[in-house]
């Protein structure tokens, strides 16, 4: 019998296997950030253990830092003081750090990716459960707990049980005005918030085969928001072409090497996945979350559901969330009025997001009363951005521009909801205080949140007029 | 690790599916670089408003504002892979989660810091539930050895767990030592395994440079 991509990574970084046991192993690439790793350090020291891989481990800082006056010092004495340590951290252990003042700092699984570090075939590992981003290369990839962050640290490897596999099969075209983060809003809306606890998944089809290796990106981010373990797709000269000439891309012949290796990273024809759903692109719309976790979400021509015609099992938590943000049932999406816009995160901040937003927002205004964030993925993609002219489109639009880090998707620096304001929100998760005590936060795509920074309400961007879309287009 | 072997106490009934791990030990308490300190903040939300205990939360009600078990609904833990929340839970002193499903990432963190995750069917569930909430000083008893949870009128479920990870608990054991002792076989695999990158590591490791 065949084997599946996840079988395949996973044979390869086999270091032990014993009956009754979990399977050691071989983790690639270690991602590290300033606020799943003190614990893990400390650990280290009190047992007098060394990093046994420095030169397979990468850190940064996104989670805690500001994102504008970054020349001065970090005002959070808090955080700072956790910022310092994950200097200190790195300096005492030999670990490459991109710090604040770094030209390649930035969201940790934006950064990996655009250096050219992160490769098909890899396992990938990070204090952080959208690490499930990184599947966009066919590697796997996913978040641990800082125990384990210690385990990888001191003993490149972890112990894993097996999981089961996931085909997800998706048919058709996107429609036009329809992007990677409705199709996979979509998906988890049909199937739920837990429905591939326990698995990974494969994402296939001609859809997926046609998106850029950033919009891959956005779907296996958000493998974590079904509940999996992690989300793949298998590599192809997308990802090739993606790869080759950045910095940490192997050249020469071990590209050749490379490639010959990775071109075996799919799943065999006859291989058997535990699970294989279809799903119909062609029916997706653009997508807006309505309640409290990302599954709870509805078509930009939908109206907020009544819970009493909720299936039983979805009912009370459809009234829980629905009280939480403030929503009437029977409201028609395109009627809720937003305070803040927040474009950005690990799920929709790079180059192609900024551009798809850019062209929304180019030569129009935010509404008055809207308060709207741009925050780049990586300096890397503020720079690039800026190169193009997109800050400006923003900035003359009213949007503010802001150095990168995670910021508002998670609020642990001052990029905050407030109490009952309503963020419509380029991040992934939608949950209660996210973003803010009491923040209600509504997820949609980048084009989908410049265009409800401008009308001050969510529109159908597939109504957007069209022209106005041309000028930056790529 | 805190080893684990038995419990007996009351079962604080947390009535909501999909229960995250950002409301279980919210975003502004993570900055913190211990390991402790983070029980105080559990649930702090939906404990507090204005600084001052809200009486209708379960956690702050008696018999179950000192619970070791926790009674919860399915996908417990959702979300952020934070291992604070584990620490905030064993720090206020739960011992015990029993839910229909968990949320992976979670349950993996709650076997490395002495938390038992119980999976238990929805009905049986419910049965605790129901009971909680009709008699509210009942007490549990959880047997990780024989596998057991036992309460009143000779209520009892079997609970499956893994056998590694059974042992993890009834030992507290260091993994990271047990994986060490076996460290010639990650010498030897990495003999003949490569990655297509160079090494991110060099002499002036922090980089600065604008």
């Amino acid at each position: 019998m065949g084997k599946t991509l996840y079988e395949k990574i996973l044979d390869r970084h086999l270091v032990s296997e014993e009956r009754d046991q979990p399977s050691l192993v071989y983790i690639d690439l270690h991602l590290v950030h300033e606020v799943t790793s003190p614990q893990a350090f400390e650990g280290l020291r009190i047992q007098n253990r060394q990093v046994r891989r420095p030169d397979l481990t990468l850190a940064t800082m996104d989670h805690s830092i500001p994102t504008r006056n970054r020349s001065l010092p970090v005002q959070d004495e808090i955080a700072r003081k956790q910022v310092e340590t994950l200097v200190d951290n790195c300096t005492d252990f030999g670990i490459k750090l991109y710090d604040l003042k770094s030209a390649n700092q930035g969201i940790v699984h934006v950064i990996a990716p655009e250096l050219g570090i992160t490769q098909p075939g890899q396992t990938i590992v990070c204090g952080d459960s959208h690490t499930s981003t990184h599947g966009a290369f066919g590697a796997l990839a996913f978040g641990i707990g800082t125990s384990e962050v210690e385990h990888v640290l001191a003993t490149q490897t972890l112990k894993q049980y097996k999981s089961k596999t996931l085909a997800i099969n998706i048919k058709g075209d996107l429609p036009r005005g329809t992007t990677a983060k409705d199709l996979i809003l979509a998906i988890i809306g049909q199937y739920g918030h837990d429905f591939a606890t326990g698995y990974v998944i494969e994402y296939r089809g001609d859809v997926i085969r046609n998106l850029s290796m950033e919009e891959r990106m956005t779907v296996c981010n958000m493998s974590i928001e079904m509940g999996a373990r992690a989300g793949l797709i298998a590599p192809d000269e997308t990802t090739f072409d993606y790869l080759k000439g950045r910095g940490y891309a192997p050249s020469g012949s071990d590209w050749e090497a490379a490639l010959t290796e990775w071109k075996t990273l799919h799943s065999d024809e006859n291989a058997q996945f535990d699970l294989e759903i279809e799903f119909d692109a062609e029916k997706v719309t653009p997508q807006v979350t309505w309640g409290t976790n990302p599954g709870q979400v509805a078509g930009i021509s939908a109206t907020v559901p009544t819970p009493e015609e909720l299936p039983q099992a979805q009912k009370r938590s459809a009234e829980k969330a629905l009280q939480y943000m403030g929503l009437a049932p029977g409201t028609p999406i395109t009627e809720i009025q937003i305070d803040k816009v927040f474009i950005g995160s690990c799920t929709n901040s790079r180059i192609e997001d900024l551009r798809k937003a850019a062209a929304i927002a180019k030569g129009r205004k935010v509404a008055e009363r809207v308060e709207a964030l741009v925050v780049p993925g990586s300096q890397l993609v503020k720079k690039q951005a800026e190169a193009e002219g997109l800050d400006q489109i923003f900035l003359q639009a009213g949007f503010e521009w802001r150095e990168a880090g995670c910021s508002m998707c998670l609020g642990m620096n001052d990029d905050l909801v407030g109490p009952e304001e309503r963020c419509a929100s380029t991040s992934n998760r939608n949950f209660e205080g996210r973003q803010g005590k009491k923040a209600r936060t509504h997820l949609v795509s980048p084009e989908m949140a410049a265009a409800a920074a401008i009308a001050g309400h969510f529109v159908d961007v597939r109504q957007w007029p069209a022209k106005e879309q041309e000028g930056v287009m790529v | 690790m805190q080893s684990f072997k038995k419990v007996t106490g009351v079962a604080a009934p947390l009535d909501a599916a999909n229960i995250d791990t950002d409301a279980i030990i919210p975003k502004q308490f993570l900055k913190r670089i211990e390991r402790t300190g983070f029980g105080q903040f559990l649930f702090y939300d939906w404990r507090y408003e204005d600084g001052k205990e809200k009486p209708d939360f379960v956690l702050n009600m008696e018999p179950f504002r000192n619970a070791p078990i926790l009674l919860a609904r399915k996908n417990f833990g959702c979300g952020s892979s934070r291992e604070h929340a584990p620490w905030a839970l064993s720090e206020f002193g739960i011992r015990v989660i029993l839910a229909p499903s968990f949320a992976d990432i979670f349950h993996n963190n709650c076997f490395k810091n002495g938390i038992l995750p119980i999976v238990l069917p929805e009905d049986v569930i419910q049965f605790l539930f129901d009971q909680a909430e009709a008699q509210p000083g009942l007490k549990l008893t959880v047997d990780l050895e024989s596998q057991t949870v036992k309460g009143h009128d000779g209520f009892e479920a079997v609970f499956e767990i893994a056998p590694y990870r059974k042992q993890l608990l009834l030992e507290g054991l260091d993994e990271i030592g047990a994986t060490l002792r076996a460290e010639e076989k990650i010498t030897a695999f990495e003999g003949s395994h490569k990655v297509f990158y160079p090494a991110l590591a060099t002499a002036n490791s922090v980089d600065s440079n604008s």
